[in-house]
Parts: structure tokens; C-alpha cells; sequence
């Protein structure tokens, strides 16, 4: 699998990534390398195996829907990089 | 014996005899840090003010008769673990400013425990990393030889045992990240079963691979240090439900009849030849502590590599999508909208390592190519981890050599992620299986120290510090202190 600059750039676009303009033909090189060298799965059939989402095959632990968390919003948004009245701030979406 | 050199249960009784105090001895290992660090850069942020009311309060513990092996402890905490009122970077510029509202669970408990932390240890960028040169904050040297990397993704902590900087220190472990940087920097680290220490507080990396673990010099200090992290959590959902194994009391068994498996698929070309010299040496000693070695095949384990990289990517860029430059976290200047927010905060506040494995997820998870990889490599997993349960069909531990190589060169391997992803070949198998390893030291290669892998079947925590323990009964691998810091 040989990856182009394009190719980088639409994923960075799903990543929400921005990246430099003198970087994307590396990185191509190395997700066409990181690629190359994933496809040796092909190798090994694997009709009829169960995928494995997780180690111990897992399932959701439920619990009982009551309120157990206080309200820390205050210490929690002390590391927000912009608020006002306990809402993050971010650039106008709509005008 | 010096101070540094003293094990876990020496220093204890240390305390409780008030040989020494724990503000002493915290003061003793924070005067080491501060002496040694410099060059190695092994810890990123220091905890010297809090540390030293917590010894005190250790001290008043001890002085009323209420302590455990633990009390008074010092220790470091690997600088992806949360912890409340202190900065928490995962090593990476997007985590630079972020001080954690709470603490993780394993801190809790550890410090429920009376340890004492002195900082937090330097890592891979989110972990991300087999060197530690993808850092933030500089890479990490490995003590054993100043121009070679300590591995990684633990790296920081790897190496602060290995100078003696503190008696433990926490760890975490996705593809090796707890083993590989053992085995470079020649001290015992355990990673066990998936879901046995909690992840609530432990920044994601791979979350259904993510699993943290205790770095100490030997077996028996791993063994306590381990026993205090693990534990049902009700705040982690695949936190595994059962009792806390008690790890310690099986120490001194005798290994009489252990079987242990050696895959053919371990002892390959890949491995160095001396490196495998020193891994038969150990086997035998272990051998002559009355275990029965056999051949065994793991068929698919050379395909844990190229699922590892699906798996793994995949799972990171859904949990770091949380970084967006709107809650928490590095936010670039004055954003014309909010994608421009979104896309220059994260361009900006990740480095390059991170950036390939979050585009490398965003592609395998992209529309028309799911099946082909992440399916793919989901199954492939499946197979992997039927090799593991067969092969413990037929023997008790699994033994290797925990990396290919000793410590390489600092920039070997930078610029070619491929051959850096390949220094995890025996250790990444364990963790899409979720199964408990550990790295012991074993020798030394040309002055750099080489680590055995030791394998368990799931939940076989206090079979393998066991046998670790057992090896080093018989050796002093571990009691070894790199040149230039035996200085007490």
C-alpha cells in the first residue's frame, strides 16, 4: 500500500490535524512503510475467526442508574484554556 | 550495604526500627534525583514540598505502630497517571499546562498505602514510543550507558530504578512499555493480566491493551509494590472483578517441576547472539532450581507486530480525539474558527510519533478499509491469543528474551519507525492476549544489561514473581549499579 501526500492530507482532515506544509512527504513515506509492513496480516487466513475486541472477551458492566458524581465543574474548568459562567468558550460557529 | 541498594523490605524495617526516618529517607532519594537527574532526565516533575509533609505524616503513622510494608516508602509515578494538584504532561506539549483535578486510582492506592511520591518519571509522548526520544521533555538516558536509550515507553522510570533514584516506580505497559525498558536498563518490571490495576486516571493510550504495572529493582519489591496498585474499580469498566491475589507469600515456594515453554518463534534470527547466550544462561539457572524447560511453537506470534499496529492506532485516535484545544490542554492562538481550533491546537500540541499513530488509526478506521484492517487485525489478535492458550495447555511459564537487542543508540532508530516498532516483537503477543509478563535482569551484553521475559497465563501474577524471585535467589543481576552512580 503506497500512501500519496493526498492521501495524508485527507487524513489528517479526518483527524483534525494540522500539519506542515514540508512534513506531508515524510509522512507519507512512513504510513506507506507502517503499511507495507501491517499487510503482512494477509499472510494468514482468517475466514470464520471471531474478531477479538478485547483481552478478557468482556462485556459492559452495568450499574444502577442513580446520581454518585457531585457537581466539580469549577475544578474541572480550571484547566480550560477559555470560559465564561461555567461554559468553554470557542470560536463563533454561527453569526 | 548503601541506602540506595536496599531492598524493599530492608528499608522498611529501616523505618519501622527508626533506624531512619521516611522525611530522611524521602530527602536521601530527592538529593539523589537532584545530583544524578540532570544527565539522565529521568523525571519531569518533582514533588519535593508535598513529599516531605507525607513522610511526616508516614513518620507519625509508623510512630503509632499503624504501618504496612509500604508506609513511608518513597516512590515515583510515571508522569501518565493523574495526580491531583500536580502536573500531569503524558509527556506531551498538549499536557504541558495540565494540572489533574484528581488523582488515578493506583495513585490512591499506593498512597493509601504510604508510599511517597517524589515526582512524576519523563515517557514517550502518550506512551507512544520505544525509546523514550519522543518525549516533550527530552529523551531519557539509560544509566547503564549515556549515549543508549532506556527504552520505552517507561523509560524514565526504568532508568530512575536503575540509578537508584527511588525504590519503585509506577509503570504502564501497551505493546512492552513496562518490559522493553526494564530489560535496557536491567531492573524487574511487571506488567499483569488486562483489568487487573485500574485505568481510571491513566491518560489512554490503547484502551483494551492499556494496562499499568510496578518497576523495582527485584521481584519481591515488584511483588508488594504491584499487590498495593491492583483491584477491583468500580470508576474503570473493564476493571476485572475479583479478589487481590496475595503476591508475596508464594515468594519462597520451591519451582520444583515448573514447566516452563520456550518458543521456537523467540529464539529466532531476529534475536542477538549474545543477547541469547545470557537468556540460556538464566534458563539453565532456573533449570537447576529443578524446572523443566520444553520447545513449544506460538504459530502467529510473527503477525503480533502488524495487528499490534492496527489494533493500537486505532484505538488511539478515538481516545486522543478528546484533545481538542476546548476543555483542557494546549489551545493555539487566536483561532479564526472552530476547525482551525481544532486543527492547529492539535498540529501544534502533538508530536510526530503521535501524529502518524493517530492518522495510521484515522486510516485503518476510514470508511472502506474497516474490514480490511481492523477486522483484519482483530482476528489475527484472536489467533495470537489461541496460541498462548494452547501453548499453557502444556507448560506453566513462558520464557524469552524480553527485547532482540541491549539498549541501541540514542537516534538509531528515530527515523525509521518500522525498525523501532520491531524492538517490541516478544513483548507486544502479551498484550493483544492480556496476559502477565515481566522482565528480570539477566546479564550483561558489552556492559549493557540484557532482560529474560517471563510469561504467565492469565492471572498468574504470583507464579511469575516466583519464579523471578527464585532466579534471583540464585543470581545478583539485579543488585547491579551502573558506573558513576554508586555514590552514596
Amino acid at each position: 500500500m503506497s500512501i500519496q501526500t493526498e492521501d495524508v492530507l485527507k487524513i489528517a482532515h479526518l483527524a483534525r490535524l494540522g500539519l506542515e506544509q514540508d512534513r506531508l512527504a515524510g509522512y507519507a513515506s512512513d504510513l506507506s512503510n507502517i503499511m507495507g509492513m501491517v499487510e503482512q496480516m494477509n499472510q494468514t487466513d482468517t475466514t470464520g475467526i471471531e474478531p477479538m475486541a478485547h483481552p478478557l472477551d468482556q462485556v459492559q458492566r452495568l450499574r444502577s442508574d442513580r446520581v454518585t458524581e457531585t457537581d466539580q465543574r469549577q475544578v474541572l474548568q480550571q484547566n480550560a484554556p477559555n470560559t465564561e459562567d461555567g461554559l468553554f468558550l470557542v470560536p463563533r460557529v454561527i453569526d | 550495604m548503601t541506602m540506595y541498594n536496599k531492598s524493599l523490605k530492608q528499608l522498611s524495617t529501616s523505618l519501622q526500627n527508626k533506624d531512619i526516618s521516611s522525611v530522611e529517607l524521602s530527602q536521601y532519594f530527592l538529593e539523589r534525583i537532584k545530583q544524578y537527574d540532570g544527565e539522565l532526565n529521568s523525571v519531569i516533575t518533582l514533588n519535593e514540598e508535598a513529599a516531605l509533609l507525607a513522610a511526616a505524616q508516614a513518620d507519625k503513622a509508623i510512630q503509632a505502630g499503624g504501618a504496612g510494608p509500604l508506609t513511608g516508602i518513597p516512590l515515583l509515578h510515571k508522569d501518565i497517571f493523574c495526580t491531583e494538584g500536580l502536573r500531569t504532561s503524558c509527556g506531551s506539549k498538549m499536557l504541558d499546562n495540565f494540572i489533574a483535578p484528581y488523582n488515578a486510582t493506583a495513585v490512591d492506592k499506593l498512597s493509601q498505602a504510604g508510599t511517597i511520591m517524589l515526582g512524576k518519571t519523563n515517557m514517550d509522548e502518550f506512551a507512544m514510543g520505544s525509546s523514550n526520544e519522543t518525549s516533550f521533555y527530552g529523551a531519557v538516558k539509560n544509566p547503564w550507558g549515556l549515549q543508549t536509550v532506556p527504552g520505552g515507553s517507561s523509560g524514565g522510570s526504568a532508568a530512575a530504578i536503575a540509578a537508584r533514584l527511588a525504590p519503585l516506580a509506577s509503570g504502564t505497559d501497551t505493546g512492552g512499555s513496562i518490559r522493553q525498558p526494564a530489560a535496557f536498563c536491567g531492573i524487574t518490571g511487571i506488567k499483569p493480566t488486562y483489568g487487573s490495576v485500574s485505568r481510571y486516571g491513566m491518560i489512554a493510550f490503547a484502551s483494551s491493551l492499556d494496562q499499568a504495572g510496578a518497576m523495582a529493582k527485584s521481584a519481591e519489591d515488584a511483588a508488594y509494590m504491584l499487590q498495593a496498585m491492583s483491584g477491583f474499580d468500580e470508576k474503570d469498566s473493564t476493571s476485572v472483578n475479583r479478589p487481590v491475589a496475595d503476591l508475596v507469600s508464594g515468594l519462597a515456594d520451591s519451582i520444583k517441576g515448573l514447566k516452563i515453554g520456550l518458543p521456537k518463534e523467540f529464539f529466532s534470527a531476529e534475536l542477538d547472539d549474545a543477547v541469547r547466550l545470557k537468556v540460556d544462561e538464566a534458563i539453565d539457572a532456573i533449570k537447576s532450581a529443578g524446572a523443566e524447560v520444553k520447545e513449544i511453537s506460538l504459530p502467529n506470534i510473527n503477525l503480533s507486530v502488524p495487528a499490534y499496529y492496527v489494533v493500537a492506532p486505532a484505538e488511539c485516535s478515538a481516545n486522543l480525539s478528546r484533545f481538542d484545544g476546548v476543555r483542557f490542554g494546549h489551545r493555539c492562538d487566536s483561532p479564526k474558527d472552530l476547525e482551525d481550533l481544532y486543527t492547529r491546537s492539535r498540529g501544534e500540541g502533538f508530536g510526530e510519533e503521535v501524529k502518524r499513530r493517530v492518522m495510521m488509526g484515522a486510516y485503518v478506521l476510514s470508511a472502506g478499509y474497516y474490514d480490511a484492517y481492523y477486522k483484519k487485525a482483530q482476528q489475527v489478535r484472536r489467533l495470537i491469543q489461541q496460541d498462548f492458550v494452547n501453548a499453557f495447555k502444556e507448560v506453566d511459564i513462558i520464557a524469552s528474551a524480553t527485547a532482540p537487542s541491549t539498549a541501541f543508540t540514542v537516534g538509531d532508530k528515530a527515523g525509521d519507525p518500522v525498525s523501532m516498532y520491531l524492538s517490541d516483537i516478544f513483548t507486544i503477543g502479551v498484550n493483544l492476549a492480556g496476559l502477565p509478563g515481566m522482565s528480570v535482569p539477566c546479564g550483561f551484553v558489552n556492559e549493557m544489561p540484557v532482560g529474560l521475559q517471563l510469561i504467565g497465563n492469565y492471572y498468574e501474577e504470583s507464579r511469575l514473581l516466583n519464579v523471578a524471585h527464585q532466579y534471583q535467589q540464585l543470581t545478583d543481576w539485579h543488585t547491579r549499579v551502573p558506573t558513576g552512580f554508586e555514590q552514596e
